[in-house]
């Protein structure tokens, strides 16, 4: 992760200074060095003091650094829906919860092998997508966010109640390790739970840069743009919406799957609207509609919000008088607050803070405004 | 008999609340296109504050008889400013903007609620009400709870209070003529953004006067309490078509009816799937809501 950073920084003023093909030639081999290093991650004993605790390689590092992978690809998934296709989906968490879920009920419940149970859940939680999908964009805008919320709510209340003992309720669902493979079983195996995780990053990299790249999601672009003129033009948009809703919902429900084993159980928090809201911070964070921008929002955000949660713990904190000690012991209401100053400060999110950066230097060196 | 008069007033009770709700978030949403994730809050920070005056914390205010109703009077008007400040520091200055302004609420309902269990603790407490509502009144057979009908005659007041101001006043006017087509009032020279302030107002009031009767309701006030409803409210408001008052009351009505009696007859926790079927089954049938307006 930093290595890339490194490399990135000195590129930008050349790019400046050249006006083009240095800067292009390597910005376009950095995702190849990105992928490199992270593959390398678990043979790594480097520490990176402040970001995380011990060497990198440490089986709890490896943890967090593999959900961050999950959540990054997450966000680039959901990112199909708000920043390709101009959908804003408050329910995204439902598939999530649905592709960890099934799999662990199917695993424990039903007593299928992994991969049955993985393979089941996946394609269930498809249909779901199309099911939902179908109802909730018979309602356009901002009715189709809330339709989206209304069916998730739904879903989240649906695994508290624990029908039949099936989920868990509070408790959640462990993966039973029995079915699981020896290779993902315990904290030896750690890497290799991480490397699926990357394996799942990539996948879902390759399938959003694809689709986006189709003659669909060209479509999609002009119905994030004017979805009038997309109808006028004699292409139903609500087949095309129905695509993307299902896609996004599948990559979400692989990504459940991914989570369940790497934290080795299904957890009600996944399925509550929180949750997609923090998909959405995660997004708009690292900058919508951009193809790097939802995987850094992604990673910096399940990252802060180890860390904050640490921090919100610490004695420093504890020290503190009320009026500041109370705002900075509650980590979602730095959350929300930070949300608010990106929204703000930062449109385009993290992704176009290069580009702007770069505007706001050319303004003042060249006297013309850079827009 | 008994049993279906009492689920009737729960649900008409529950019904209420959720119309004070949803009709702050219509006539938002279909006055200014911002679908306002604020509104929970809006709803716990009434609750908080009437909470906070009730339990003896503002001179005059107390539990019982005329302090009660300062309390909810308090929390009402703390809601409200709580409203403006909002429209005028996040939603405003995002003008342009809309997509930006519904995420910029976003953060705010995440971090308000946030902030009250700091300050007061993630449980519930305790709601002090006025022991003369506390009671049950007998009707036709059933012991129906007083506040059931404290709840259903507030929503019917701010329901026929909204009429009059939406239909007879020069303010209501502009915000009507606002949600119907917001560019050519603008053209016409009007400033909509007075509108704007003045239904976050309203809105909010309505809110936070569902966040104090909502304690009277439940029993008690949470962190989390607006956030769950403003989901109901969603519900009632999407099935009653956007910016329409009289649409999100009827709404309401058949949603916590339904509720209320597919709690009753169905396995427990039915209830609340119930009413997103119900969602499912209007939007099937009716793509644009109950009273037809476009969404």
């Amino acid at each position: 992760m930093t290595s890339t950073q490194l490399t990135d920084r000195p590129a930008a003023p050349s790019a400046q200074a050249s006006g083009g093909p240095p800067y292009h030639r390597i910005t376009r081999w950095w995702p190849a060095v990105l992928l490199v290093a992270l593959f390398a991650a678990p043979y790594s004993a480097v520490p990176l003091p402040g970001l995380l605790d011990g060497p990198i390689g440490s089986p709890g590092n490896l943890q967090l650094l593999g959900q961050c992978l999950v959540f990054a690809a997450v966000a680039t998934g959901y990112d199909l829906l708000l920043g390709r296709t101009g959908l804003l989906s408050f329910g995204h968490a439902l598939y999530f919860a649905a592709g960890s879920y099934l799999t662990a009920v199917l695993m424990v419940g039903g007593g299928l092998p992994l991969g049955v149970a993985a393979v089941l859940g996946l394609v269930s939680g498809a249909l779901l997508a199309v099911l939902l999908g179908s109802v909730s964009l018979r309602v356009t805008g901002i009715g189709f966010s809330m339709v989206t919320l209304a069916f998730a709510q739904a879903g989240s209340i649906l695994v508290a109640r624990n029908p039949g003992s099936l989920t868990g309720g509070e408790e959640g669902l462990a993966a039973p390790a029995e079915r699981l493979p020896d290779w993902l079983v315990g904290i030896g195996n750690t890497a290799n739970l991480y490397w699926i995780a990357l394996g799942y990053l990539v996948l879902t990299l390759a399938v959003v840069h694809w689709a986006t790249h189709s003659p669909t999601g060209r479509v999609w672009e002009g119905i994030r743009e004017n979805e009038r003129r997309v109808d006028v033009l004699g292409l139903r948009p609500y087949g095309f919406k129905l695509t993307a809703f299902v896609l996004s919902g599948t990559l979400a429900a692989l990504g459940g799957i991914v989570y369940l084993l790497l934290t080795g159980g299904a957890t009600p928090q996944t399925t509550t609207s929180d949750f997609t809201l923090s998909l959405l911070v995660m997004v708009v964070l690292g900058g919508s509609g951009s193809r790097w921008g939802p995987l850094i929002g992604g990673l910096l955000y399940t990252w802060a919000d180890q860390r904050l949660g640490d921090l919100a713990g610490s004695d420093a904190i504890a020290g503190l008088p009320p009026v500041l000690r109370v705002p900075l012991s509650q980590p979602l209401f730095l959350l929300g607050a930070l949300f608010v100053a990106v929204v703000y400060l930062l449109p385009g999110g993290i992704a176009r803070l290069p580009e702007r950066l770069r505007a706001a230097r050319h303004g003042r060196g060249g006297g013309s405004a850079g827009s | 008999m008994a049993t279906i008069v009492l689920l009737t007033a729960t649900g008409l009770g529950l019904g209420a609340l959720y119309f004070l709700v949803a009709s702050g978030l219509s006539l938002i949403f279909g006055l200014m296109d911002v679908l306002n994730f604020a509104h929970g809050a809006l709803l716990s920070v009434g609750a908080y504050a009437t909470w906070w005056a009730a339990s003896g914390h503002l001179p005059g205010a107390g539990s019982d008889g005329a302090g009660f109703a300062l309390a909810v009077v308090f929390g009402t008007a703390v809601g409200t400013v709580a409203a403006v400040v909002l429209e005028l520091a996040v939603v405003r200055p995002l003008y342009d903007r809309p997509r930006e302004q519904i995420l910029a609420t976003v953060g705010v309902g995440l971090a308000v609620p946030a902030l009250l269990s700091g300050i007061w603790g993630a449980d519930a407490r305790t709601f002090p009400g006025p022991r003369a509502l506390s009671g049950t009144v007998a009707l036709l057979g059933a012991r129906i709870p007083t506040n059931r009908f404290v709840l259903v005659g507030a929503a019917l007041v701010v329901l026929v209070a909204l009429r009059v101001f939406l239909g007879r006043t020069r303010h209501g006017l502009v915000v009507r003529a606002g949600v119907e087509d917001r560019a050519m009032v603008t053209a016409l020279g009007t400033d909509v953004r007075r509108a704007f302030t003045l239904v976050f107002a309203i809105g909010g009031a309505a809110a936070a006067l569902a966040g104090a009767l909502g304690g009277l309701y439940f029993g008690s006030v949470s962190p989390g309490q607006g956030t769950s409803l403003l989901v109901f409210a969603f519900v009632v408001v999407v099935t009653g078509g956007m910016g329409s008052v009289t649409g999100a009351a009827v709404a309401a009505l058949v949603v916590g009816l339904v509720q209320q009696f597919a709690n009753y007859y169905a396995a427990g926790g039915l209830g609340d799937l119930s009413v997103v079927v119900l969602l499912a089954v209007v939007l099937l049938v009716r793509p644009h809501g109950l009273t037809g307006r476009l969404a």
